[in-house]
């Protein structure tokens, strides 16, 4: 990585910074945790229906950024969060923001897969199941739909009732995004989900990610260079906390206006 | 592997090294091999101590089959006043003609344990979920030690707490016939093991992956939902094991049961009965008998069959743990 040249970006569709609208937008975020800043004024639209990557060196809010999305950053310990992280214009850190309805909304993957131990088929269920799908047939349905979207249903069709712990780390990582799926969210985040897979099954995860596109608006943090310019239409720069410099990836990836972007991305630091 | 790197530095010149070095190195290594196979001794010593348990209880147990029919230990005959022979399952191994069935204090021993264990289990595991789950750090740091402090207290003063205040309590509010009876016995004998199954309900809760919880969160589970379904579930082996290891201590408590179940031996299934369990009659008798008489040895017997109880219990509460681990893959 350290040696390797400016990372080739995919050839751009269209110039994406001014044709969509933004989905999920951050005016001015800052986001701490007790005794530790991790975010400060953040300003970022996320356009909809495309792919945006966060990149940037270990530590940098990469996460906490897509975690306070979904209010996930928040589980477990006190934050402070000032600015507005709005999805469609509407504030989710407003008070009574029904934190149920708005994680159904925003799908997530992890950086290790997290299926439950349960079987395949309850853990794709899972979500249905808690926001009020009984019926079975409505069930098999959600579930199939989804598992042939995370292009697992090939692999998985003869034995739903198996653990899901005996999948493979990147069949565990498809079950987690089928999971997701069968909520029917608008927006996944992915946070480094191919960090603890193989070349083959990342190349499986970055191929989905090229068909979610078109239905989804997906934020994926990556620490790898090359994956954020395969997969994605726009990248952000984080560093210590602050937006260095968004643009479309093409632009990033050949001509950054921010010297400390090119020093990342050509691997000078990071 | 550690000779032939001693012998390296043994031979001056394989390896450059400071004069004094080598002695320093030597008695370094002498100082760890003597640490390791301490430790290492002190392991095999439990292993040992169970083992020679396991050889003295039966040793003086199985002995008790050489003067009493094997079918006395369930059922004897006796004759009645009309010098009727009647089947009795009694345990009274005092007397003319000694009676060594175990059926009274099995049954005594399980209507203790299984009260006993299922009204723990309902506020241990409670509790647990709490600590695990719910409660802040702050009240965790409160809760925790003072239900180890409760696991603390002898129990001998939580059987006279039994004995003396509960017994009238549990009488006045159900109207039981005996004042001691099991069900006093059990909710003793819950008060010790409730915290044996909150800290283990806890330890199984704590070691779910964190981001199994994260995962259901980040799907739109509220807290409870995800308790009771990931959480929970991921956990179930784990509490399993709890339950089970205190159901062991449950059917080994004695000083509670000795003091507060009313110590008579019969055969019945009422819980508000007096009953007898096997380590009250174990606790009770072995003291006033002689050595090595068949009594003595009757005892050994009830003690061996305790132990392979426990032993098993345990031994599957261990497995259940191992599962746990292997399905969270830990």
């Amino acid at each position: 990585m350290k040696s390797s040249a400016m990372v080739t970006p995919r050839p751009a569709r269209e110039a994406v910074s001014n044709a969509s609208p933004a989905k999920v937008a951050f005016g001015g975020v800052s986001f701490s945790y007790p005794g530790r800043q991790a975010l400060s004024g953040v300003t970022l639209d996320v356009p909809e229906r495309r792919v945006t990557a966060i990149i940037g060196p270990s530590g940098c809010g990469k996460s906490t950024l897509i975690k306070s999305i979904n209010r996930i950053a928040e589980i477990g310990t006190e934050v402070k969060v000032e600015g507005r992280v709005t999805i469609d214009g509407q504030d989710v850190y407003a008070p009574g923001v029904d934190l149920v309805d708005l994680r159904r909304r925003v799908g997530m993957l992890f950086q290790k897969a997290n299926p439950f131990p349960k079987s395949i088929f309850e853990n794709v269920a899972f979500g249905p199941r808690i926001h009020g799908a009984s019926r079975a047939g409505d069930l098999d349905q959600a579930v199939e739909r989804s598992l042939r979207q995370a292009a697992l249903w090939d692999e998985v069709k003869d034995r739903l009732g198996t653990s899901a712990m005996e999948l493979s780390g990147g069949q565990q990582q498809r079950l987690c995004l089928a999971r997701v799926l069968a909520v029917d969210p608008e927006v996944i985040l992915m946070d480094e989900p191919c960090s603890a897979l193989d070349p083959i099954s990342t190349a499986r995860i970055e191929e989905l990610i090229e068909e979610l596109r078109e239905r989804y608006t997906v934020v994926i943090v990556t620490h790898n260079m090359q994956q954020a310019a395969r997969v994605s239409d726009r990248t952000a720069f984080l560093l210590n906390g602050q937006l260095v410099e968004v643009d479309d990836t093409e632009t990033i990836f050949t001509t950054p206006a921010d010297r400390r972007t090119e020093d990342y991305i050509t691997g000078r630091f990071g | 592997m550690d000779s032939r790197i001693e012998s390296k530095i043994g031979k001056a010149g394989t390896v450059p090294v400071v004069p004094g070095a080598v002695r320093r190195l030597r008695r370094g290594r002498w100082r760890e091999v003597f640490i390791e196979t301490f430790l290492r001794l002190n392991g095999f010593i439990a292993i040992a101590a169970i083992l020679l348990i396991f050889i003295f209880l039966f040793k003086e147990g199985i002995q008790a089959f050489r003067t009493i029919p094997a079918g006395h230990f369930l059922q004897s005959q006796e004759l009645d006043f009309d010098n009727v022979p009647q089947t009795v399952r009694l345990w009274q191994p005092v007397g003319q003609n000694p009676k060594y069935s175990l059926i009274p204090l099995l049954l005594g021993s399980f209507l203790v344990a299984l009260p006993g264990t299922l009204i723990a289990t309902i506020f241990g595991v409670a509790c647990g979920i709490y600590l695990a789950e719910i409660a802040g750090k702050r009240t965790r740091e409160v809760i925790k030690p003072a239900i180890e402090l409760l696991a603390g207290v002898p129990s001998v003063v939580i059987g006279f707490f039994c004995l003396a205040t509960l017994a009238t309590f549990v009488q006045d509010a159900l109207g039981t016939t005996f004042r001691l009876n099991a069900m006093v016995g059990a909710l003793g004998v819950s008060l010790v093991i409730v915290p044996v199954i909150a800290t283990m309900t806890d330890d199984a809760l704590r070691a779910v992956p964190g981001y199994l919880r994260e995962g259901a969160h980040a799907l739109g589970a509220n807290r409870w939902e995800t308790i009771t379904r990931v959480v929970v579930p991921a956990g179930a082996s784990g509490l399993v094991a709890a339950i089970l290891l205190g159901m062991g201590r449950a059917l080994g408590e004695t000083m509670i049961v000795l003091m507060a179940t009313g110590n008579a031996a019969q055969v019945t299934l009422n819980p508000f009965d007096s009953v007898r369990t096997m380590t009250a009659t174990i606790a009770a008798e072995l003291g006033a008998v002689p050595q090595g008489g068949e009594q003595y040895r009757a005892l050994f017997l009830v003690g061996s069959l305790l132990f392979v109880m426990t032993f098993l219990i345990n031994l599957v509460a261990e497995l259940a743990v191992a599962r746990m681990r292997r399905r969270l893959a830990l």
